[in-house]
């Protein structure tokens, strides 16, 4: 279904039924995760977390099933040469949208760390000496918090040691850097045609990247067994690990583009000038390796 | 609709429910989003008359306490999310494309997905009413529409189903704002520069900026909120370092660029409506654009203005009161061009002109006493009373969902191929225009008169102004049906409906037949 | 159904007009200020007030003026201006642009200045410190120096059940009445240090034009200088759950020697309690003060007669943790056991050590154990509490 413009045919799909179908799925997938966790809070409804699991799995299934025939559709489509240059441009300008509002959703933790260490911290260690109820608390950062009841629940202040910047971290970052810079020279081997670069420089990215999450799993692994450092240390464990969390996360994601991206390379997919496939997923990249650095600067150094 | 009228050669697509369910074609889509709104707005309002009924006089008469805070949190809710910003971008989906020269929305299939994450985030919201009627978990969330920590990390269940509603309306709106940006960017006619392009586009694109700036954050925000209740993290706890503030700081972060996100549609597509009905163009076009950047910038630098009176710091407070008022310049210039487009103009008042005159006075007051809100002193006082109340029903209900009202009459007629009842479509008007005076004229003096907000039994002074004010309600909600069958019977059928349906419109949707060909340009015009 | 609501909408209004010239002194405006703050914020409320009057009635009527004159029934044609290009048009667009920055900034935004000023200075020249605590739904009030120190106690709303089920006849001060008002001497500065137990709630006197958050786990301070005698009325505005619309603020402000001698008589009923506390209690009258205690903090959750409402707030009557022992062999206080519960707390249950006399907790324990449908049979000494302290 194509229509006459100026610009040539722009490509408007067929009616799809996966959007439908990802939205069944992500009901399921979180009505069930909500159902699962109720037991957290509330004993009396612990029977529903069963039956949650099951909807969560249906979810997912839901989801990876779209996710095949969607992008498969989209490969197909792009292969059977119905995106031009017209298309091409929409893509890209809507990739570059949505890593803005990826970088919103960063921001907004960024914006909580901050707080935390300029603004609540040191206020709740400077009050009014005379009256504060917090009489030997410091507001020194790293800070788990002063302690004390919430909401009936005792929290008392966890001992642990903060995580430092220069041992598994430090090379995290310098595994990032490099993956950026293989990613970059297969693009150049994609504009020059030059196929074997491009496989071979997008087989050093994924192996970086694995590499950088297999570190991140261990050193988490060394926070909760080792420093004491965990999601309930205060101010400083939240923020931590919500953060570099949600990073990692979002390395999961990019890796696993890149393996998509990869064997359509190997398949022999993209050509000098049409590729928003690769260019997309390695804009992605990018974004993932600048909030790295800003993490590694905010998070583990200063 | 109308619209699926066959003996269009491109119009192979499903029927019946599979062509709603797997649509691509930006008007299908449009109508589901307008559809959507409107159901969700007579949920919405369905709930507040509850509300409004348990306020008829002091005492509790109808609910208890708990269910009272749930209805009103959802309702506000159901009304902003569900009802007035699918409004909204129902009609981006409608009328971009129509008002570009463009064969459709830049992505379509995403287009799609953006509309049908939207039913799933209205069950996540109203689901655990109907739960609670199961004995599982005790309802809704009761905290008002902000999610307040720690209230909230108390709540119940009702709490989780809204954060994940929150999530899914917020992937929503970022899904229809890269589409609306993509559509701007990519899709214009050959020679429709930016400048040319209507105020509808403008303050679209606007709001689509703020919307990918802001919503990220409300989604971090509430992801916060769920680690802190099931996972451990302290970030909106003293004892571990965190501060309850810190949450609303991100909430409002977020709530105020989106009181723009809610207007800035209306804001373009209003000067449309004035232009059409005076027969004369716009005035100060570019002044106007340049005043919503300049909203639409200021908007992310004043959040702090709904928590004044939570002890910031006097550099803080002075900043964030100064700047609130700053809001009050471009607006200013606003509502100048708004009534110089109609100055010396040859006015007609058909209903979709009533309501755009009728929306410049009542917006006006809610702008108005929004800025005297910004006062830091005298907000001591205002602060969570019904006085605010008043004020942001006059921006939401007056500002928004009217001046959504004045698009559906101007518009209606374009969409369906038919004809309005104008006399129906007067009706309406002075009805809901009386009404919502009535109902939040009191409102006004309640605050000022020292009635908190969000209470569901009050001190026996305020039992004349609640009286009047719910007798209000009920007169509205029932105007609205007059709409409702309004739109009903002309979808179905009436006089028909010319491709220039207002004799001063200008603007490339009317040069295609009512109702538009199921693709809108196949040949894209030229803008000289 | 429709016929009732058509009288009653009838009666409404009726009432309301009648009413409204009734009451209009209250009901329209701020209440009479009695401290400076709320001087200063009723001045720039009404000052504000009239500004915006302005604004609106000029508008309005340019557009009304407008309506009326440009319109096509009278055969108006229309002009083609775009602008603004002109110069003139230029400047006119710029008017509206130019007049709100001097309001915002000049006409409105000195006197804002000076109030905000004025609002947050709460140290200087003050001469007495009390200390507020909200909790779900009371509010706890400490005097913290001069000879008033010490004094603390808990303010519950007293207006009773059936009135706000509408079984009977609503009072004057219909949800605006507690048991222990605050009072305060006139024409001293107080500053008032706010914080809370579990969520935010905001401590608001209209009269006073203070309104603060608090916040747990935060100090936030407000102050008062109340310039006449007399008894003031608020409440919390900040929605706090269930209860928020039932936790109401009362201040008696009296003269320097009528507040000397409550605080005296307050010191004497306090030696006379604390003495109490280290009696020894009889059953009686354990089970007669416990009573009352739990009616008016236990019963909004647990219910008058102690069913609760599940799953939310758990049933007392055969509760597993009410009709199991307090002690262990060692006579050490068991986690989780009732004294437990009710000394700390637990998720939405509020700790109540910090609420309530030894004696209070010991009377509300026994009344638990020996009523609402339980018979323990023990009893609970406020030594015993007093020991755990
Ligand atoms: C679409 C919605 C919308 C809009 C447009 C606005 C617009 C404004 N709002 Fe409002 N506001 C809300 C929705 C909105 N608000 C909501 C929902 C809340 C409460 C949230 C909650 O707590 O739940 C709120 C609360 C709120 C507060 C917090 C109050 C409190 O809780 O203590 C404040 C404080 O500064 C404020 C200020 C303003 C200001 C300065 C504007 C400015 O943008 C206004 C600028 C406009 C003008 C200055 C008008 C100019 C007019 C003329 C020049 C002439 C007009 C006259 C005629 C035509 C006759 N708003
Ligand atoms: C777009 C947003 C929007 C809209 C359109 C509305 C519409 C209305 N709102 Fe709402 N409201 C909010 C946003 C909105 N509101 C927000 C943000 C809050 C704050 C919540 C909080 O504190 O967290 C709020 C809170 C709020 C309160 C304060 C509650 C409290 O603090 O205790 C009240 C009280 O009167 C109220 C009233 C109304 C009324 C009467 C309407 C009417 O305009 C509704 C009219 C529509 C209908 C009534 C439905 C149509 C008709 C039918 C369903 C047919 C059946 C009708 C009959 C049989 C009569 N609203
Ligand atoms: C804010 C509402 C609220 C008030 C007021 C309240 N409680 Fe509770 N109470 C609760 C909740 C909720 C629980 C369940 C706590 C849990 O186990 O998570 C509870 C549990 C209890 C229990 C344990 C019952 C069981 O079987 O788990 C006792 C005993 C108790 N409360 C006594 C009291 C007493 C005595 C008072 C008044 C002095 C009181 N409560 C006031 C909410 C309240
Ligand atoms: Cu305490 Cu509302
Ligand atoms: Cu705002």
């Amino acid at each position: 279904m194509t229509t006459q413009t100026h610009e040539g045919h722009y490509f408007v799909p067929n009616p799809s039924i996966y959007p439908a179908i990802l939205s069944t799925g992500i009901l399921l997938l979180v009505a069930g995760f909500i159902l699962s966790i109720t037991p957290d809070r509330d004993q009396t409804l612990a029977y529903l977390a069963t039956p949650g699991k099951g909807m969560m799995l249906a979810g997912f299934l839901a989801i990876i099933y779209v996710l095949f025939g969607w992008f498969g559709k989209i490969v197909g489509e792009s292969e059977g040469g119905k995106y031009k240059k017209w298309e091409d441009r929409s893509f890209r300008i809507g990739m570059i949208v949505f890593i803005a509002s990826e970088v919103a959703f960063f921001a907004a933790f960024f914006g909580a760390l901050f707080y935390m260490r300029v603004i609540s911290v040191p206020e709740i260690a400077n009050f009014d000496p005379q009256f504060t109820p917090y009489k030997d608390f410091l507001g020194t950062w790293p800070s788990a918090g002063p302690g004390g009841t919430v909401l009936g629940t005792e929290y008392k202040v966890p001992q642990f040691t903060p995580m430092g910047a220069w041992g598994i971290p430090a090379i995290n970052t310098l595994l990032l850097l490099t993956s950026g810079a293989t990613v970059t020279w297969a693009h150049w081997g994609l504009l020059n045609s030059n196929r074997r670069q491009l496989i071979i420089g997008l087989m050093m990215t994924v192996a970086l990247g694995i590499a950088f999450l297999f570190l991140q799993g261990y050193e988490y692994h060394h926070a909760y067994s080792e420093l004491g450092l965990t999601l309930g240390s205060g101010a400083y464990g939240a923020t931590f690990f919500m953060l570099t969390g949600f990073h990692g996360f979002h390395v999961t994601l990019g890796t696993i583009m890149l393996i998509v991206i990869l064997a359509r390379s190997m398949k022999g997919h993209f050509t000098a000038d049409h590729h928003f496939g690769f260019e997309g997923v390695a804009w992605y990249w990018h974004f993932v390796d600048v909030v790295w650095l800003l993490l590694f600067v905010l998070v583990y150094w200063l | 609709m109308s619209t699926a009228t066959a003996a269009h050669h491109h119009d192979d697509h499903p029927t019946g429910i599979m062509r709603w369910l797997t649509t691509t074609n930006h008007k299908d889509i449009g109508t589901m989003y307008l559809t959507f709104s409107l159901i969700m707005f007579l949920v919405g309002g369905s709930m507040i008359l509850a509300v409004r009924a348990e306020l008829f006089q002091p005492g509790l008469q109808l609910m208890q306490p708990e269910f009272f805070n749930q209805l009103i949190g959802v309702h506000a809710l159901v009304m902003i999310f569900a009802a007035l910003m699918p409004a909204a971008t129902g009609f981006a989906n409608w009328m971009l494309p129509l008002q570009l020269g463009a064969p459709d929305m830049a992505l379509p299939r995403l287009n799609n997905w953006g509309f049908w994450l939207l039913p799933p985030a209205a069950i996540l919201l109203t689901a655990p009413f109907i739960l609670a009627l199961f004995g599982i978990g005790d309802g809704a969330i009761a905290t008002g529409w902000t999610f307040y920590t720690p209230l909230s990390v108390q709540g119940g269940i009702g709490v989780d189903f809204a954060i994940f509603a929150v999530h899914l309306l917020g992937i929503s709106s970022v899904m229809g704002s890269i589409n609306v940006l993509v559509t701007i960017f990519n899709m214009r006619a050959p020679g429709m520069t930016l400048m040319k392009m209507p105020l509808f586009a403008w303050g679209w694109m606007i709001t689509a900026f703020l919307l990918i700036a802001t919503i990220p954050v409300l989604a971090g925000a509430v992801t916060m909120l769920l680690t802190d209740r099931h996972f451990g993290t302290h970030f909106f706890d003293a004892a571990g370092g965190g501060d309850p503030i810190l949450f609303q700081h991100l909430f409002w972060f977020f709530g105020h660029p989106e009181v723009y996100i809610l207007l800035l549609p209306v804001w373009g597509l209003i000067p449309h409506i004035l232009s059409a009905f005076s027969r004369k163009p716009t005035y100060g076009y570019k002044a106007q654009i340049y005043s919503f950047w300049a909203i639409g910038i200021l908007s992310v630098v004043v959040w702090a203005h709904h928590f004044f009176t939570v002890g910031l710091p006097i550099p803080a407070l002075l900043y964030f009161m100064y700047s609130t008022m700053a809001i009050s310049l471009p607006l200013a210039v606003l509502f100048f061009c708004w009534i110089a487009t109609m100055w010396k103009g040859s006015m007609t008042f058909e209903t979709p002109m009533l309501f755009a005159t009728g929306w410049i006075i009542l917006f006006g007051i809610g702008g108005l006493t929004g800025l005297i809100l910004a006062d830091v002193a005298a907000d001591a006082q205002y602060h969570h009373s019904y006085f605010v109340v008043a004020h942001f029903h006059y921006t939401l209900f007056a500002g928004g969902i009217m001046g959504i009202m004045a698009g559906v009459y101007y518009w209606l007629p374009k969409m369906t191929g038919h004809m309005y009842s104008e006399t129906l479509g007067k009706l309406h008007f002075w009805l809901t225009a009386i009404a919502f005076n009535v109902t939040f004229i009191p409102q006004f003096f309640l605050g000022l008169a020292g009635m908190p907000r969000r209470i569901p039994d009050y001190a026996l002074q305020f039992s004349e102004f609640n009286m009047i004010s719910t007798i209000g309600a009920f007169t509205l909600g029932l105007s609205q049906l007059i709409m409702v069958y309004n739109i009903v019977r002309c979808v179905r059928g009436g006089k028909k409906a010319e491709a220039k349906v207002w004799e001063g419109a200008e603007g490339l949707e009317w040069t295609l037949p009512s109702p538009p060909p199921y693709h809108s340009f196949t040949e894209q015009p030229v803008i000289k | 159904m429709a016929f009732q609501f058509l009288k009653k909408a009838g009666m409404g209004l009726m009432l309301a007009v009648w009413s409204l010239a009734a009451h209009a002194e209250y009901a329209w405006n701020f209440p009479k200020p009695v401290t400076p703050m709320a001087a200063d914020t009723l001045l720039v409320h009404n000052k504000f007030m009239v500004i915006i009057m302005v604004i609106f009635v000029v508008v309005l009527g340019i557009m009304i003026y407008s309506i009326i004159r440009h319109r096509k029934s009278v055969g108006h044609k229309a002009a083609d201006f775009t602008g603004p290009s002109t110069r003139s048009q230029v400047i006119w667009t710029l008017v509206p642009f130019a007049i709100l920055l001097y309001i915002d900034f000049i006409l409105m935004g000195i006197p804002a200045y000076h109030s905000v000023v004025l609002m947050e200075d709460t140290k200087n020249d003050s001469e007495m410190v009390i200390k507020v605590t909200g909790s779900q739904w009371r509010w706890q009030y400490e005097y913290m120096d001069g000879e008033a120190q010490g004094i603390k106690f808990v303010s519950n709303m007293t207006t009773p059940q059936e009135q706000i089920q509408n079984k009977t006849e609503k009072g004057e001060h219909y949800l605006l009445e507690v048991d222990n008002h605050v009072v305060l001497p006139v024409d001293k500065k107080v500053r008032i240090l706010l914080t809370s137990n579990d969520v935010i709630h905001t401590w608001w006197v209209p009269a006073f034009g203070a309104a603060r958050d608090a916040i747990p786990g935060f100090l936030r301070e407000t102050w008062v200088k109340i310039e006449e005698p007399g008894t003031y009325r608020g409440q919390c505005k900040e929605l706090c759950g269930k209860g928020h619309g039932f936790m109401p603020v009362v201040v008696d402000a009296v003269p320097e020697e009528q507040f000397k001698e409550w605080v005296a008589s307050k010191k004497t009923e306090m030696s006379a309690a604390s003495a109490g506390a280290d009696k020894e209690w009889s059953k009686d009258e354990l089970l007669t003060q416990g009573k009352a205690v739990y009616e008016k903090n236990c019963a909004v959750c647990h219910q008058p007669g102690g069913q609760g409402m599940p799953p939310a707030f758990p049933a007392l009557t055969g509760s597993k943790i009410v009709t199991a022992p307090n002690f262990d062999a060692d006579g050490k206080l068991m986690k989780d056991s009732h004294i437990d519960r009710v000394f700390n707390g637990k998720g939405m249950m509020p700790a109540w050590k910090g609420t309530l006399s030894d004696t209070d907790i010991a009377a509300v324990i026994s009344y638990e154990r020996n009523a609402l449908g339980n018979s323990m049979g023990d009893l609970v000494q406020p030594s015993q509490i007093k020991a755990l302290r």
